[in-house]
């Protein structure tokens, strides 16, 4: 697909936390030259630099990509910063995907970087300016009641138990444990510990989100002939998908994602897929809520409405399972620096496909994933399915 | 990159000073209705793509993202935004085209920075948090350094900066969609009040509002959808560093760079020949005469001298800004670039009326981000 056959060849990551001592800059140039050093290249060998970062109001600068072009190797480069709100952080790497296979460009630095905890008291804060200024931000809506409000439509409409639910944040945090760059691994947490959380906003509780997080995410991507001299593994960009519905959330079906299909087909028709189930061997969809990634399974088309809770308590999402989802611990125990944590996911599955992920590696030498991000207001979907 | 990618399509709303009767989103209904129509398409049969450019600090909105599908005919399809002036949008979207993937995409830009009540202090918060944004000033301050370092290292006269402002702003005249026509003389623009010194309030560009839309698509498409379409024929884009501490003051290097590059893919040797016009960057005065130079368009210090002969106005030799550019249209904040696009599209379809520019067949349109950045992007146009 496209001009030029895509892979990426190198990834790179600063340590997910909830305070990072150092500026947006510095933890972006940690993650860029990591990923640069994992292929052994340097800034000169970087054609053009590709930015993703969530919104401005976080740590308060405006024209982000500007402030963050140099951290990110942009000096005297191509630079451009996509944006499509938490879908962002998958959204770049599909970004970094036509800026070669355009075959303007051979070798591309995909960065995300995120730092949260600029903004005091808490990020909520900046949240509220996400709504319509007119309808919706003058009732002062917070991000968990809207979660809360799709969670239950979710809930009520497949009748699902929240014990089933809870699983998810269990084995998430599980997995975190083994993650090095981990914020929220813990590998003895239960479903009672998820149950017996801090209720937040009904049905949410503390244990079902993802914490408030710092940190940085980078990927070397190339054409076809320069993978093949900087690695024996390159893992290949078979499909990409992205779709956006309205912006009139209040007026939708909250119980089924029905833009996050729209993208999954789009990056399975273009890698050729025609029965995900089977085809895609590992999974990171986005999991900010513990009941988004089985909302998101579904709407990738790896389980049938309503039946991911049920499957996910039965094992099936485990590492060994059927169908590994979220080895790397995901945004519930690796963390969630918005644009970092959805380019973290599609790094997971790089990993994974090579036997480098570790303690987190799954059995079975996977030979094709996926990673998904989800953001705006309950509104845009983003996929990239990768292959080796 | 040789007529693989097309523009076949363009909309706007006119650019006024306030436009208090018209939201945004109505903006970019009436520019996108206006592109599909010419483009005769309906952009939820036949857009595989769309792309929207906006910040969203100019929007007033986090995630600004969300609140451009409707309008644009574009829910449950592939949008993305870029955080990035319009041509950054553009190049975005003819990537997309250039991977085969996408037939029709559509990219969208806008400015309604009439609603925004404190636009410096805005643009302040785009100052490195740590190291100047302490200081406290103007924005604007960055602006005034750069123009006094440019007159300096190329003996350019402030009269050639005042004329650059006298030639758009009198260009604007016969522009209908500008919003600051005017014939104004150089002694006005000395004599107006100092923003930062040497730097004037007529030197720099005042702020419109409105919208642009272009429908883009391949080779083939293009040739089946229009009798004329406009060809990309070389893009390009960069950025010099953004620390205050260690760029080039004199010099443009964002745009020396996203010019090579442009001509580079255009198959371009001599631009000063094989191009006929341009639209170049006028956020101050002085940044069309610098960046005339580092896009290699004259010799590096000779710009100023140029355009006190004419050479740059529209009976001149070479053209530049026609349309009266961000001093004489108004700068659209993230939708400048497409707002100079346009014009290109324009000229080169002889569609530019009072203004148009004899012969035109192949014309460059650049935009730079505004202080305190160093980004720029280029695009090349032809018939």
């Amino acid at each position: 697909m496209g001009r030029n056959r895509v892979a990426v060849v190198g990834a790179g990551m600063t340590k997910f936390v909830r305070r990072a001592q150092e500026t947006a800059k510095e933890l972006a140039w940690e993650a860029a030259s990591k990923a640069l050093e994992s292929c052994e290249m340097s800034l000169d060998d970087i054609d053009a630099v590709v930015i993703g970062s969530a919104p401005e109001a976080f740590d308060g600068v405006h024209m982000k990509s500007e402030y963050l072009s140099d951290a990110c190797g942009g000096w005297g480069k191509p630079v451009i910063r996509g944006y499509v709100g938490g879908g962002t952080g998958v959204f770049s790497p599909i970004q970094g995907w036509y800026h070669v296979a355009s075959g303007l460009f051979d070798t591309v630095l995909v960065i995300c970087e995120e730092k949260m905890s600029s903004c005091q008291p808490h990020p909520q804060g900046a949240f509220l300016t996400i709504f319509d200024h007119t309808t919706e931000r003058p009732l002062e809506p917070n991000l968990l009641w809207i979660f809360a409000l799709e969670m239950n439509a979710y809930m009520s409409r497949y009748g699902l138990d929240k014990r089933d639910i809870a699983t998810v944040s269990v084995k998430n945090k599980r997995n975190a444990a083994d993650h090095p760059a981990a914020l929220l691994g813990d590998a003895e947490i239960t479903v009672d510990d998820v149950l017996n959380s801090e209720v937040l906003a009904w049905p949410v509780q503390r244990l079902d989100v993802s914490p408030i997080t710092d940190g940085a995410v980078a990927l070397v991507m190339t054409a076809e002939h320069v993978a093949r001299r900087v690695t024996n593994q390159p893992v290949w960009v078979e499909g990409v998908g992205w779709s956006l519905d309205t912006a009139y959330w209040s007026n939708r079906d909250l119980s089924y994602p029905t833009y996050v299909e729209e993208a999954a087909r789009m990056a399975y028709k273009m890698a050729g897929i025609t029965e995900p189930r089977k085809q895609i061997h590992i999974a990171e969809p986005y999991d900010p809520f513990d009941y988004k990634e089985l909302h998101h399974l579904e709407g990738l088309l790896l389980f049938d409405k309503g039946k991911a809770p049920e499957a996910a308590a039965a094992g099936v999402t485990q590492r060994d399972g059927d169908l590994p989802v979220c080895p790397s611990g995901g945004l519930l125990g690796v963390g969630n620096p918005i644009a970092a944590a959805g380019l973290m996911k599609v790094a997971e599955i790089f990993w994974q496909l090579r036997g480098e992920a570790g303690a987190r590696q799954v059995p079975g030498q996977p030979k094709r994933g996926l990673a998904q991000a989800w953001g705006d207001l309950m509104q845009v979907g983003t996929v990239i399915v990768m292959g080796i | 990159m040789i007529r693989e990618v097309a523009i076949v399509g363009a909309g706007w709303s006119p650019f006024r000073s306030i436009t208090p009767d018209i939201s945004y989103k109505e903006m970019m209904y009436e520019a996108a209705v206006r592109a599909y129509g010419e483009a005769g398409i309906d952009p939820r049969r036949d857009v595989d793509s769309f792309v929207t450019v906006a910040e969203d600090y100019n929007e007033g909105t986090s995630i600004f993202d969300e609140y451009v599908p409707d309008q644009l005919g574009a829910l449950h399809r592939p949008v993305q935004t870029i955080t990035g002036d319009g041509i950054h949008g553009l190049v975005a979207a003819a990537m997309q085209i250039l991977t085969g993937q996408f037939d029709i995409v559509v990219v969208e830009g806008h400015s309604k920075a009439s609603n925004i009540l404190t636009l410096p202090y805005i643009l302040a918060y785009a100052m490195d948090p740590v190291f100047n944004r302490p200081l406290a000033a103007h924005p604007y301050f960055v602006a005034g350094m750069e123009m006094r370092r440019y007159l300096v290292e190329t003996g350019t006269p402030l009269e050639a900066c005042a004329q650059v402002v006298v030639k758009n702003r009198h260009n604007a005249l016969n522009n209908p969609l500008a919003a600051f026509g005017a014939d104004v003389s150089v002694d006005d623009v000395l004599a107006s009040e100092p923003v930062a010194e040497p730097l004037t309030r007529l030197d720099c560009a005042a702020h419109a509002d409105g919208a642009v839309v272009f429908v883009m698509a391949s080779g083939e498409t293009a040739r089946a959808l229009v009798d004329d379409p406009l060809w990309v024929r070389g893009m390009g884009w960069a950025n010099d560093t953004f620390w205050l501490e260690s760029r080039s003051w004199g010099q443009a290097s964002y745009a020396y760079l996203a010019g090579q590059m442009a001509y580079r893919t255009a198959g371009i040797k001599s631009p000063q020949v094989e191009i006929d016009f341009a639209e170049i960057d006028d956020t101050f005065s002085y940044k069309e005469l610098q960046h005339l130079e580092a896009l290699g368009l004259c010799r590096p210090g000779e710009a100023g001298a140029w355009t006190l002969d004419g050479g740059t106005q529209l009976s001149g030799e070479f053209p530049v800004n026609p349309s009266g550019g961000s001093l004489g249209q108004g700068h659209l904040l993230d939708g400048t670039g497409l707002a100079r696009v346009l014009e290109v599209v324009l000229q080169l379809r002889g569609e530019a009326g009072l203004r148009q520019v004899e012969g035109a067949e192949v014309g460059l349109a650049f935009a730079w981000r505004g202080v305190p950045t160093t980004g720029g992007a280029a695009v090349i146009l032809c018939s």
